[in-house]
């Protein structure tokens, strides 16, 4: 267990650190369509991790607000899951972790969504349905190349390999007492989700083996000094700079 | 008195994205507030929360509320209850369909793919799934075969 403000900045990392990744695509994007999709799950993370970090600082009472907490922390820090900061890959890598992440932040949304506690509720009930979106365009996206040509067969396979170690990590004990839930409890329905997707791609789900783990607790792989150096270069150079 | 301008004032504000309908309209405000020294508190609900128009929707509640009489006006942001397109009234669903962009069905029913808003033609095919904003999608009816943009349910 760990206490509500932790908990909040677990959550808004995972979104903050989604979006800044995901947001790398833009201008580099293989088709427009996919760059302007890109850029909106990209946008909604920055949403939701705007909301959670806002309702994190004000809960500490220590006058640090969403800027504050986004770019004047260091990396050990950082509350977010490993998955969230690996490299973008090709877009077969960005598709894999755009739907593992969404199946688990759907899922925890919408039970987060009925909890007691009414600011994080109404947060996560929202947030809740904009990952939606995201489930259902990362899976269309997973069966198109997974069910596709051999070359996009083979990169679409490669890559659900390559990020299946670093999903464990979401379903690890890590809760506040006002969230009432064990992630570990949404294993098992997002492994159906996960499967029929890969199912209907022709793709075999990855063994369960070497596992990723540390985020929550502030350790990081080697990628994300380099993406945090960027994301907050500009506000440490001007540090309480306003428009 | 005031209050009634001020209530008018800010459901009229349009929104910056879809132009064409009124932030009354969408169902986002939630509560408007104005006390006897005329300072207003206004309650705005967000369609999503990452919405990039906030912004500036808070500024132009802000003047429409100075316009209408009110002495100094704050903008409170609610989360909860989460908006959602069934808030969207009936008039808003008819001047969306008639801009050409085609309303959202109602979560409460089962999905069904929306028709072309222009022909009317019921089959139509998604183009992309994120349009000109995160919450539409670009779509083209296999009649016609003109594109248009869906809102969707949400």
């Amino acid at each position: 267990m760990t206490g509500l403000f932790d908990y909040l900045l677990g959550l808004g990392d995972d979104a903050l650190v989604a979006a800044q990744r995901t947001s790398e695509w833009c201008a580099k994007a293989p088709q427009l369509e996919e760059e302007v999709a890109l850029a909106n799950i990209a946008l909604d993370q920055l949403g939701q991790a705007r909301a959670f970090l806002t309702y994190a600082g004000e809960l500490e009472g220590g006058g640090r607000d969403e800027d504050a907490l986004a770019f004047l922390r260091d990396a050990h820090d950082f509350r977010n899951a490993q998955l969230v900061e690996l490299p973008n890959g090709d877009f077969a890598t960005t598709v894999a972790k755009t739907l593992f992440l969404a199946a688990y932040q759907n899922l925890l949304f919408t039970r987060l969504g009925r909890t007691a506690e009414p600011r994080l509720a109404g947060i996560a009930a929202k947030a809740a349905k904009e990952s939606s979106f995201h489930v259902s365009y990362a899976s269309v996206w997973t069966v198109r190349l997974g069910d596709g040509t051999p070359l996009s067969h083979r990169r679409m396979r490669d890559a659900v390999e390559e990020v299946w170690p670093y999903t464990h990590e979401l379903f690890e004990p890590w809760s506040a007492p006002e969230a009432g839930l064990d992630p570990a409890t949404l294993r098992g329905r997002w492994l159906e989700i996960v499967e029929r997707v890969l199912g209907e791609a022709t793709l075999p789900r990855p063994q369960d083996g070497w596992a990723a783990t540390g985020g929550r607790h502030g350790r990081h792989t080697e990628w994300f000094g380099p993406l945090l150096a960027e994301m907050q270069s500009v506000h440490r150079a001007h540090e309480g700079a306003r428009w | 008195m005031v209050k009634a301008q001020v209530e008018a004032a800010v459901a009229a504000v349009l929104d910056p994205e879809l132009q064409v309908l009124s932030i009354g309209e969408l169902g986002m405000v939630r509560e408007v507030s104005v006390d006897d020294d005329g300072t207003a508190v206004v309650t705005v609900t967000p369609t999503y929360l990452g919405c990039p128009a906030l912004e500036l929707i808070k500024a132009d509640v802000a003047a429409a509320a100075r316009a209408a009489g009110a002495t100094r006006v704050t903008v409170e942001i609610s989360m909860s209850p989460p908006w959602t397109t069934d808030w969207l009234s009936e008039t808003a669903r008819t001047k969306l369909a008639d801009a050409g962009i085609a309303p959202p069905a109602r979560m409460s029913l089962p999905l069904l793919e929306p028709g072309c808003p222009r022909c009317a033609f019921p089959d139509t095919s998604e183009l992309a799934s994120f349009g000109s904003s995160a919450c539409m999608a670009l779509r083209r009816c296999t009649g016609c075969g003109e594109p248009f943009e869906h809102l969707k349910a949400h």
